[in-house]
């Protein structure tokens, strides 16, 4: 309050220490300012200061400052109703004295200092957190759940991580594709998952200056390594894929611990294995080719189907037959003939010849034009034919 | 406030001059870092140097003394740091092109001679950064691409760490680990050719699979002819006479009556079948 003009109005042209400042004046109005009588000298130290805002003087009196800026933009500005001449400000908020007449201001700060420093010193974790305490910088202990009890702030800070819940590191980000070298030379493209979680939060926080880089690159390495061990089919067709899985697990702790990361790996998932953009049509035609090689295979079953059925019914119809053949072979034998001799006959056109006589020249042609008018003719000439005989 | 003030101004002033002593005599060393005290342009002392063995919370670090103004601090990482190789393109001993990233791991064992001759540690990535590259390229120069691929270039892994370790003691960093992050075949013939066998590899594999299925097809044909024709023989075989007949008269049945178009038939009287009208009448 040592200066011409507050430090709150902006230049700070004031002839005041800096200790003067926002602290002293943060509590200077509410200490100071009820306390004056409404028509005293407003200010204890510096007695006769009759108009407040506006004092024309030389020296603009430190109280008349408070007042002004009180007026414009303080926050207990409507508090002067009470203290000043008629301030309009509206309904006020006046803060009550206690009772031996002390101010408020040390119970407030106190009150806000005491709340940092249960604040920073309690610490709630959670069931699958940790926290690390550190102590001016230096490793103190590990706070496991629950509430926890360390020194405020700063002396003290506690790093909060979740420890047992396992995160996830997708390989590559997005769908991008990667392409892999597989031991017989061939690309494949693969994505997987990497599943982690922190077993070591010490080590995790201070061992690996980028823990989670680290963890991808190791992760890139030991796949493209354990790929490189298989050949393109096994990869692509899954058989090999649980194998790969494993190995690059192993492979990614043991590196992980030797690196001392703190880092347990949980499993990793392969995602897509697949041939490369470029060659996949010829990919689709071998499972195409297999489809077509399917479908002849299917065809040939069925026709070897139907023919071993109908083998099957040509033998069945004749072996009943031929099992009524053997009751009375002569008999059946002659059913037979005159049965088909019957139906063959009946539905066609005959002509019957003497042999002897005609055989010579037969013109069929003429036969065939000839056969719509006397279909039925000849049969009577050809009863009359053996009647010669 | 003012009173406080008036009337103990110089106390606060001296608390102040205290208090901006206290802090600048003090340095705060975190659990991750390692602080080179240099006093006048010369390294004197480390703060928290890493040791492997010691315990975290025993190592050093938190507050320490130091001189004010006459003592600078210069803070180096102590974590593990990592050195990422630009991909470069190496050829193998078969004169086979690969297109490598790999990656070295390292951590600062010794501050002072890394403060001394380095500097900070981005001058030390910038120094061991083609040490590793020239490293690299001979090593594995000296194999041939397949051996590459396989699992044994882990040879050839520990053989770079050492090299590259040999050297970045120099800076006082410890190489813990080299890797090969992806071994690529490079963009264009190589990888154009890789991808043309691959298509070759498998257009062969559609013609062999589309030929077997053929194959397959053509025997079961045959198997169910042969079968069928086992079946005919065995119930036909019985009597190939009266087979014989009995085919014929399906035979004549299928051909007079099904067949198509019309048929005429010219018998002769001698024909078996008008046999009964020449009996009869005699």
């Amino acid at each position: 309050m040592a200066g011409k003009r507050s430090p709150w109005g902006g230049t700070p042209e004031g002839d005041g220490t800096p200790s003067g400042g926002e602290p002293s004046s943060g509590e200077g109005p509410r200490s100071e300012d009820p306390t004056p009588p409404p028509r005293g000298p407003r200010n204890p130290w510096l007695p006769g200061g009759g108009e407040g805002g506006t004092g024309g003087a030389d020296r603009p009196r430190r109280p008349a400052s408070i007042e002004d800026i009180f007026r414009n933009r303080g926050p207990e500005g409507p508090r002067r109703r009470s203290g000043g001449p008629g301030g309009p400000g509206g309904p006020g908020f006046r803060m009550p004295r206690r009772a031996n007449g002390g101010s408020w201001v040390p119970i407030i700060v106190g009150g806000v200092v005491a709340a940092l420093v249960l604040a920073t010193s309690i610490h709630q974790v959670g069931p699958k957190e940790q926290g690390i305490v550190s102590t001016f910088g230096k490793y103190s202990h590990t706070l496991n759940p629950g509430l926890n009890m360390t020194l405020p702030w700063p002396l003290q800070n506690v790093e909060v991580t979740d420890v047992t819940s396992i995160q996830s590191e997708q390989m590559p980000d997005g769908n991008a594709e990667q392409l892999i070298l597989t031991g017989d030379q061939n690309l494949v493209d693969l994505s997987y998952l990497i599943r982690w979680n922190i077993k070591d939060l010490k080590l995790f926080r201070y061992q690996l200056a980028e823990p989670q880089e680290t963890l991808r690159e190791v992760a890139e390495a030991a796949m493209r390594a354990s790929v490189a061990e298989q050949t393109f089919d096994s990869v692509v067709s899954g058989a090999g894929r649980a194998t790969v899985e494993e190995r690059v697990r192993t492979r990614m702790q043991q590196i992980l611990d030797a690196y001392r990361s703190g880092i347990a790996v949980q499993g990793v998932d392969i995602g897509r294995t697949e041939p490369p953009e470029r060659v996949v049509e010829a990919f689709k035609d071998v499972s195409a080719a297999q489809q077509d090689a399917d479908a002849e295979i299917n065809r040939a079953e069925a026709y070897s189907q139907q023919l071993l059925a109908r083998a099957q019914g040509d033998a069945t119809e004749f072996n009943k037959i031929y099992e009524e053949y053997r009751q009375a072979p002569e008999v059946t034998r002659r059913r037979l003939y005159y049965e088909t001799m019957e139906s063959v006959l009946g539905k066609t056109n005959k002509t019957i010849v003497e042999s002897n006589g005609v055989t010579p020249y037969l013109p069929l042609p003429e036969v065939n034009r000839r056969n719509p008018q006397p279909p039925r003719q000849p049969a009577p000439a050809a009863r009359t034919q053996p009647g010669d005989q | 406030m003012d009173v406080v003030w008036s009337r103990y101004k110089f106390a606060i002033i001296a608390a102040a001059v205290l208090l901006v002593a206290a802090l600048s005599s003090l340095v705060i060393v975190p659990e991750t870092q390692q602080a080179v005290v240099v006093r006048t342009g010369e390294p004197v002392r480390v703060i928290n140097r890493f040791r492997p063995d010691v315990p975290f919370g025993d190592t050093g670090a938190g507050i320490s003394a130091r001189i004010p103004f006459l003592e600078r601090v210069q803070y180096v990482d102590r974590r593990v740091l990592d050195l990422d190789m630009e991909r470069q393109q190496v050829l193998s001993s078969d004169q086979q092109r690969l297109q490598v990233d790999a990656y070295a791991r390292f951590r600062i064992i010794d501050p002072v001679a890394m403060v001394r001759n380095a500097g900070t540690e981005e001058n030390l990535r910038t120094q061991l950064s083609p040490i590793l590259t020239s490293v690299l390229r001979q090593e594995l120069g000296r194999r041939s691409f397949a051996s590459l691929l396989t699992p044994e270039r882990g040879n050839a892994m520990s053989n770079i760490r050492t090299q590259l370790d040999r050297q970045a003691r120099q800076y006082g960093a410890q190489v813990i680990d080299v890797r090969i992050k992806r071994a690529d075949l490079p963009d264009g013939t190589p990888l154009q050719a890789a991808f043309t066998r691959m298509e070759t590899d498998r257009e062969q594999e559609a013609a062999s699979i589309r030929a077997g299925g053929q194959r397959d097809a053509q025997i079961i044909r045959a198997t169910a002819e042969a079968n069928a024709a086992s079946t005919y023989a065995d119930a036909y075989g019985k009597d190939p006479d009266f087979y014989d007949f009995y085919r014929a008269m399906q035979s004549y049945r299928r051909t007079f009556e099904m067949g198509e178009g019309e048929s005429n038939i010219i018998l002769s009287p001698d024909n078996d079948y008008l046999r009964q009208f020449r009996n009869g009448n005699q």
